[in-house]
């Protein structure tokens, strides 16, 4: 009954928030209240929170720490910001239909990789598909072997820093060191505009909402359930004969693509992706966010991904020299002192309230939990 | 005749009292052929008559012909020195009757012929052979030596008779190889190529490679086919050794980073993520000592190494206990968490020096670390990479010798194998932990010391080495010290041979990728690396 009552109102307030993200922000902005640029801050926050929620999905629920997502996340931003460089070519400084940067580097002609993202629809499956097919290749190739734990850490970040290293190289046709940029317009639309930029966010903000309800619907299924178990004891499950592999395989996968559409995202309405936000320090960041905001809860992850964000935008702007000091501090002290993260604390407020005052005569001893046989025998 | 003319000339302008005005100064003979000296078409063959006199001041009179500097004076010969004055031959300053240097009106400038130009350039090598500099000596057998002219050859078989320096000799027996490269006899030219065949020089390679083409006689032609492959090939081996010493070097910078990575990682089952911070603390720690060296003991300045070495193994162990008491024991058996924790504090303390200490310094190795060994012809190994291997050999020998014949050693290796037994048997595991962890930092802080000496010390520099020794660690596994080793060896050397081998300005990274994606192809033959403890808990090393 309280359970009822407290899912309740957690879809009240869900529900309230949801309505303050689709409906009443735009309108703000509509209005003139909320001015372009704090509505496009926050249509970025979004798009994190999405990458936030595939990081939440494999660490905070089945406990594969991945430190390469970002790697997915640009994946799924390249895609796109090729779809937008492409369809402002032919408006660039030297008005070739091909991006600015290949005119730079002498590459006269479109690669042919580059020819599928002039049709959004492509360019659009890319960036989902393209880190799913990535993180299934590398769950295959890592979980059937059953590396796991650190090792999979350990490789992931391996992986992070060989992307990041591949995607500076001006070789590959990505506009190197300086990425994708100088976006003009997305299906037609000018991105410039007012009007464009609400439409952006409204599909990020409905992006999120979706993201959000399919990851709720999974964790709450029996496979949500697999997944737990899986985190809690990997072991126990093998044994009774749950295909362990494919269930992380999936879900890796899963978190790829959430990834890549928190980076297709991300990059129409910031304007530009290079390779310095695919690297290692740009993959720990996010799991920095789902620890504080609270792994394992979806929520949370949100939270997380939204107020480090947030907070970054402040202190950078002030205390630049600061910023990795203070993000390295919340790290040490949110897994030490929460290890629930901001979701967590009301829970531990509360448990620590409880300790403190409830009255300790109703504290039993401690029960000795060996007992060893030859003392009860002589009982 | 000309000669004689001159020479008549000469003493008839001496009796006549010209130049009287400078009577302090010095007539020497080859003033008697500044007349011809000045005319056109008399001027190489007074070059050639002057030569024979084998008077001192002729190189000076050629210097200065061929710097332009050169006058004739009333049938003398002055040089229009740097000071501003003239000289005569002998080098003294013409001074008028007061005293003050002496600038006549009616001197003019002596031209060298365009014809002659290379002639004086050959004259003055030829000189340059008996100069008092072995450098110089040496660099005018290399000059005449890729004339390509075989009259050369009897200066310089004269010049090797009178040198006592062995290095100039060297070059002086190679340089007349050389010229007989181009001799009209086959046979002495087919020696010299079997020369180079036999010492496979470097040096001959182009000079061989362009006479090949105009070869007419076909022994020597293939003679010098043969060389010129024996050359490449010795090449390619030169290259090749240095690419596996430069893998070497690689190596024991990535063993002694993971040795005590692996042995945390074995023991605790953490990966600790600011262990390339450790190393970097080692650098600082260098450049700190460094500073205090110079600021103090100025004169001292090159032992500052001697007392960073053992500091930084100190400094760094120190800051390894503090991280293992202060923090990371509230991580016990959370070991995901742990390593997040030490990246944390990684950023940290890359921060914190930045804002501390600066970034991009660097230390100035001891002069005793300059220079190399020269360990087979033309391939100079540096001293200081040298001393990197050494160290890590070492570094290997103690931690061998620490774990496996000392009683601390016994107690690791006993809570490596079961925790909680060893527990039962008395050992204090968590003292055991804090030991092992402050080890690998210290051992990763000496490395870092090391690494100064051929490095820039900035805060990132932990990150260059920090994903490859955490390969090292997944590919070793965590059973044996030998695995680390194998794996250290094994990365080192394949980035290394990888590079030339893909070759271009992005053979560094295509290599990182290549690297990364043999350890995941090795990990589906391996799961738990080359040595995988020996354990029968399933859960040996993915917890």
């Amino acid at each position: 009954m309280t359970a009822g009552k407290a899912g309740k109102r957690t879809w009240f307030a869900e529900s309230l928030l949801v309505l303050l993200l689709i409906i009443i922000l735009p309108l703000l902005h509509g209005v003139g209240v909320v001015s372009d640029y704090y509505l496009n801050l926050c249509g970025k926050y979004l798009a994190l929170a999405i990458l936030a929620l595939g990081m939440d999905l494999i660490w905070g629920y089945t406990g594969i720490l991945s430190l390469g997502q970002a790697v997915f996340f640009g994946l799924g931003a390249y895609a796109m910001g090729m779809h937008l460089m492409l369809g402002s070519s032919g408006r660039g400084v030297y008005g070739e239909p091909i991006p600015d940067f290949m005119v730079w580097n002498r590459v006269l002609e479109l690669p042919l990789f580059w020819q599928p993202f002039q049709y959004f629809p492509l360019a659009a499956l890319a960036a989902l598909s393209g880190p799913a097919l990535v993180a299934t290749v590398i769950g295959w190739l890592t979980f059937r072997r059953r590396v796991s734990g650190t090792y999979f850490a350990i490789l992931t970040q391996a992986m992070a820093y060989a992307a990041w290293l591949l995607f500076n190289r001006n070789e590959l046709n990505l506009g190197g060191t300086n990425g994708l940029t100088d976006f003009k317009r997305l299906l037609g639309f000018p991105l410039s505009a007012p009007g464009t930029s609400r439409g952006l966010y409204l599909v990020t903000a409905l992006g999120l909402v979706g993201s959000f309800s399919l990851c709720r619907w999974l964790v709450g299924s029996k496979m949500g359930l697999v997944l737990t178990a899986i985190r809690d004891q990997e072991r126990r499950l093998q044994f009774l004969g749950y295909p362990v592999a494919s269930y992380k395989i999936f879900i890796f996968a899963l978190a790829g693509m959430l990834s890549g559409l928190a980076g297709a995202l991300y990059v129409t309405q910031v304007g530009i992706i290079t390779p310095s936000q695919i690297g290692v320090l740009p993959s720990l960041e996010i799991v920095v966010w789902v620890a504080t905001g609270g792994r394992g809860t979806l929520v949370g992850a949100i939270l997380g991904a939204i107020g480090i964000n947030a907070a970054r935008s402040l202190l950078t702007a002030r205390y630049p020299e600061w910023w990795p000091i203070i993000l390295g501090g919340l790290f040490v002290g949110v897994v030490i002192l929460f290890p629930d993260g901001l979701a967590g604390l009301p829970r531990q407020l509360q448990r620590l309230g409880r300790r403190l005052w409830l009255p300790r005569m109703t504290a039993k001893p401690l029960q000795p939990s060996v007992v060893r046989p030859e003392l009860t025998s002589q009982q | 005749m000309v000669k004689r003319t001159l020479i008549l000339l000469w003493s008839l302008c001496s009796l006549l009292g010209i130049g009287g005005v400078v009577g302090a100064a010095t007539i020497t003979p080859l003033d008697a052929y500044a007349q011809a000296l000045a005319t056109a078409d008399q001027q190489r063959q007074a070059l050639e008559h002057m030569r024979a006199l084998a008077e001192p001041s002729y190189k000076d009179l050629l210097i200065a012909l061929k710097e332009g500097t050169l006058y004739l004076w009333r049938d003398r010969l002055l040089i229009f020195g740097d000071a501003g004055a003239f000289t005569d031959l002998a080098g003294q300053t013409i001074l008028d009757a007061s005293g003050q240097p002496f600038l006549p009106d009616d001197a003019t400038p002596v031209p060298l012929e365009e014809g002659n130009m290379s002639l004086v350039q050959r004259l003055l090598e030829v000189m340059n052979l008996t100069d008092s500099d072995p450098r110089a000596r040496k660099a005018a057998a290399l000059k005449l030596g890729s004339l390509r002219d075989a009259a050369h050859i009897t200066v310089l078989k004269q010049a090797l008779r009178q040198e006592g320096n062995a290095s100039v000799r060297a070059v002086l027996v190679e340089a007349i190889y050389k010229l007989q490269l181009v001799d009209p006899d086959p046979q002495v030219r087919h020696r010299a190529v079997e020369h180079f065949a036999n010492i496979r020089a470097e040096s001959a390679l182009a000079l061989l490679k362009n006479l090949v083409e105009h070869e007419q006689d076909n022994v020597v032609k293939q003679a010098m086919h043969r060389a010129i492959s024996a050359i490449e090939g010795y090449l390619q081996l030169r290259s090749l050794v240095g690419y596996v010493f430069n893998g070497l070097s690689l190596a024991s910078i990535l063993l002694m980073m993971s040795l005590g990575l692996a042995i945390t990682f074995g023991l605790m089952g953490i990966i600790n993520m600011a262990h390339g911070e450790m190393l970097m603390l080692g650098s600082y720690t260098a450049y700190v000592v460094q500073e205090c060296f110079a600021a103090f003991a100025p004169a001292q300045l090159d032992y500052f190494f001697l007392a960073a070495l053992p500091l930084s193994l100190l400094i760094v162990g120190a800051v390894g206990i503090g991280l293992e008491r202060g923090i990371l024991r509230f991580l016990y058996g959370r070991p995901l968490e742990s390593l997040l924790v030490t990246w944390g504090i990684g950023l940290m303390l890359q921060q914190g020096v930045r804002l501390s200490i600066g970034d991009q310094t660097s230390v100035n190795p001891p002069t005793w670390f300059r220079g190399g060994w020269e360990a087979i012809p033309g391939l100079v190994l540096p001293y200081s990479r040298l001393f990197i291997v050494a160290l890590s050999v070492l570094s290997v020998l103690a931690v061998y010798w620490l774990l496996y014949r000392s009683a601390a050693g016994l107690k690791i290796r006993a809570v490596m194998q079961n925790r909680d037994i060893a527990c039962c048997m008395g050992i204090a595991a968590r003292r055991i932990d804090a030991f092992t962890f402050a080890m690998g930092a210290a051992l990763a802080g000496l490395a870092g010391c090391a690494l100064s000496l051929i490095g820039t010390v900035d805060p990132e520099v932990g990150k260059t080495y920090i994903v490859d020794s955490f390969m090292v660690v997944v590919l070793g596994g965590v059973g044996k010290i030998i695995g680390t080793v194998l794996a250290s060896l094994g990365l080192g050397m394949s980035n290394k041979l990888l590079e030339p081998a893909i070759g271009g300005t992005a053979a560094a990274v295509y290599a990182k990728v290549g690297i990364l994606l043999l350890v995941i192809i090795f990990l589906q033959v391996r799961p738990t690396g080359l040595f995988p403890p020996k354990e029968r808990a399933t859960d040996a090393i993915t917890r």
